[in-house]
């Protein structure tokens, strides 16, 4: 089994935390994993994203191949669509549906959520909204984490709730309980 | 015990287990991560392996040299551009040859995710006529660090280690070995006196030893050959490796090549076995030249050369698929409603304010250029700025800012930062000075170099004694606050200087907002 997901947003949203996450629930799980990120001039407010397969099986390339991926994780909606040619045709896109404009072009925002809502899969919700009222303001990431997780398949949703647990641990208790209220929102979202 | 690792991690480790003893390096994507892990690893730290940053590659090769010299084992990094400043100490270390093990890394960034150009590395081994690793995966990396300084060693030769941005920041589980003792202090006895008698005599032992460095590359583990009866031959280069299995698994003939030089040996017998050959190497195409030279003209070779595989950027597994015949899959087109989102200066960067100040005075001369340099700041060519007319290499602003105002240019202004003007611009300075030229300088000082994240500036709290030294006019050193509100006067401070006919330099200073929030952090805990 194998499960390619393109973590996507713009820099400094926090996607790299996303990542760090599935991986220690990979490596906890004793699934392969491969996470290719961008690093450097990309950060600064550009779009970033990042590439991470996990599979029971040998992995080769660092990179998806388009049409490959299983699931588009994205911090924001045009940026989810910047990889479509990379989303499998049978796969799904989970995106906040808020837009983040820092750019003086950005499209329509009409015209994309209705080329969002005209994909075959996609899961969207303001996440920002849901994370403020959840208390936490900036779990925004963990709600989507949670809203992707029972697309991850090859990993179970307790098993990134442990994941979380640990990766936060230093930072506290209520840190931890306050990501995972976050975590276990997005999953409810995600089961409506 | 496996760990989770960047590929720049993995090289990490793998220097730290085998003994290193210092890392000597300046920041630089895709290459940074490797002296980052060095200075804050437990043991690294007991050890008191050297890890502080250097002001260039130049002075980082040489001091990794000298450490080589004194018997104990040094690694040098650098992002690929960075061998170009070092090429005069690297080129001469093969022939000094080495006494500790030396590797010298260089992080090649095709597709230029953070670069100004994707040369590649490999070239600088041939041209120095030493060995070459360059690994596929994350494992190879780790394990080829010990095997390089082992080869180091014996052939008493600097090694290039060579790797690319997918693999320096690519994360994979490597399994990580036994921690080895430090090499004791062991001077060299033998003649590192560069006069031409003895760099003739030292130049052919360099030369004696290349059948010696060929027979490594026929033997190495590293390199292998997988058959499967196929009339296509692939030979699959560092990662290149990858996206050939990934697409044909084990169902091709593959030559691995992770270890240079190339042996014609092996690539005349592959040729012979098979109809044709594509060559896969993610950077310019290196192995191709070099095959074509050794099969024969008539044998039909493809790669990058041929159009098979793109001439220009990072491989991916579908232009590997494509130049492999394999027809593409199902996928979605690329979406409609989708604009660029390229990089900028953040809110509430000084850099931000320099370039209001500037344009805002600039604005009054017609004929005005600003030269730039590399760091954040070269953000300020684009919108809403477009502020810069150059930016070519460490340092180039101040020096190709004098040579416009030799020509007669005016207003000549040059922008650079705190860490590119110690790394490569005093010299230059130091030439505007004894010319009298008519130039501003900018040297904006956000006290850290920020585009790869935050790290010691070699100059900070040194800058207008830096350039009181170099003989600027005392009058002439301005330092200025890049805030709005101080705005008038950064104006009027620039005007004047502008104005004034010869070398002035204006330094605003304010901290890098990013590295001002972790402090402030750091000290809250």
């Amino acid at each position: 089994m194998k499960k390619d997901i393109i973590l996507c947003g713009v820099g400094g949203q926090g996607i790299l935390s996303i990542a760090t996450i599935i991986g220690e629930a990979a490596t906890e799980a004793g699934i392969n994993l491969k996470q290719a990120e961008v690093h450097g001039m990309s950060q600064r407010g550009g779009d970033v994203q990042s590439n991470l397969r996990l599979s029971t099986e040998n992995i080769y390339s660092d990179l998806i191949p388009q049409g490959g991926a299983d699931v588009v994780i994205s911090m924001e909606p045009m940026e989810s669509l910047r990889y479509l040619p990379y989303l499998a045709k049978t796969g799904t896109i989970v995106t906040s549906s808020k837009p983040f404009i820092n750019i003086p072009n950005y499209p329509d925002e009409a015209a994309l959520q209705a080329e969002l809502d005209a994909l075959p899969s996609v899961v969207k919700l303001d996440i920002e909204t849901v994370a403020k009222d959840a208390g936490n303001a900036r779990g925004a990431n963990m709600v989507l984490l949670g809203m992707a997780a029972p697309f991850i398949e090859i990993l179970t949703v307790e098993q990134l709730r442990k994941a979380i647990a640990v990766i936060f641990a230093r930072k506290g208790e209520a840190i931890v309980e306050a990501n995972l209220k976050a975590f276990d929102m997005g999953v409810a979202a995600s089961k409506k | 015990m496996k760990q989770l690792l960047l590929g720049d991690e993995a090289i990490a480790l793998g220097a730290i287990n085998a003994g290193l003893s210092g890392v000597y390096a300046y920041p630089g994507t895709p290459s940074t991560e490797i002296t980052e892990f060095i200075q804050t690893n437990k043991v690294a730290r007991e050890r008191g392996i050297h890890s502080r940053w250097c002001t260039n590659e130049k002075t980082a090769m040489e001091a990794a040299l000298g450490m080589s010299y004194a018997g104990k084992r040094a690694l040098v990094c650098m992002k690929h551009v960075g061998m170009n400043v070092c090429a005069d100490a690297f080129v001469n270390s093969a022939i000094t040859g080495v006494n500790g093990g030396l590797i010298v890394l260089a992080a090649d960034d095709p597709s230029m995710h953070s670069s100004q150009n994707e040369q590649d590395s490999r070239f600088y081994g041939k041209f120095a006529l030493i060995p070459v690793f360059e690994p596929s995966n994350q494992q190879e990396a780790y394990d080829m660090v010990a095997s390089a300084f082992e080869m180091s060693e014996s052939l008493k030769v600097p090694v290039l280690l060579r790797i690319v941005t997918r693999l320096a920041h690519s994360r994979a589980a490597v399994e990580v070995g036994e921690l080895s003792a430090e090499n004791a202090l062991n001077p060299s006895t033998d003649q590192w006196v560069l006069l031409p008698g003895i760099a003739r005599k030292k130049y052919v032992d360099l030369l004696e030893k290349q059948e010696a460095f060929q027979k490594a590359s026929e033997t190495s583990t590293y390199n292998k050959k997988e058959s499967a009866g196929q009339k296509l031959g692939i030979v699959a280069c560092g990662i290149g490796y990858n996206y050939v299995k990934e697409n044909v698994g084990d169902n091709a003939d593959i030559l691995k090549v992770s270890q240079y030089p190339l042996s014609p040996k092996a690539i005349k017998a592959f040729a012979a076995e098979h109809e044709s050959i594509l060559v896969v190497e993610d950077g310019q195409p290196v192995v191709e030249e070099a095959i074509a030279g050794m099969v024969g003209a008539d044998y039909p070779i493809k790669g990058r050369l041929t159009g098979d595989l793109p001439r220009t950027g990072e491989l991916t597994p579908d232009s590997v698929a494509k130049a492999l015949g394999k027809p593409a899959g199902p996928a979605f087109d690329n979406a409609k409603n989708l604009a660029g989102r390229p990089p900028q200066l953040c809110l509430g960067c000084g850099h931000r304010d320099v370039y209001t100040a500037l344009n805002q005075v600039l604005a009054e001369y017609p004929d005005y250029r600003v030269f730039g340099d590399i760091g954040c700041y070269t953000l300020g060519a684009l919108p809403p700025f477009k502020s810069l007319s150059s930016c070519v290499d460490m340092g180039a602003s101040i020096t190709m800012a004098k040579g416009a105002a030799d020509a007669g240019l005016f207003p000549a202004v040059a922008i650079i930062g705190d860490s590119t003007f110690t790394h490569s611009g005093m010299t230059g300075l130091l030439d505007a000075v004894n010319d009298k030229s008519n130039i501003t300088v900018v040297i904006s000082d956000n006290l850290t170099t920020g585009m790869t994240g935050g790290q010691d500036s070699a100059g900070t709290n040194k800058f207008e004694a830096i350039c009181l030294g170099l003989g600027v006019e005392p009058e002439h050193v301005r330092v200025v606050v890049p805030l709005p509100k101080n705005m008038p006067e950064i104006t009027r401070i620039l005007k004047e200087e502008i104005e004034y006919k010869g070398v002035s330099v204006i330094i605003p200073r304010r901290e890098c907002i990013q590295t001002a929030a972790r402090h402030a952090r750091e000290k809250r805990k």
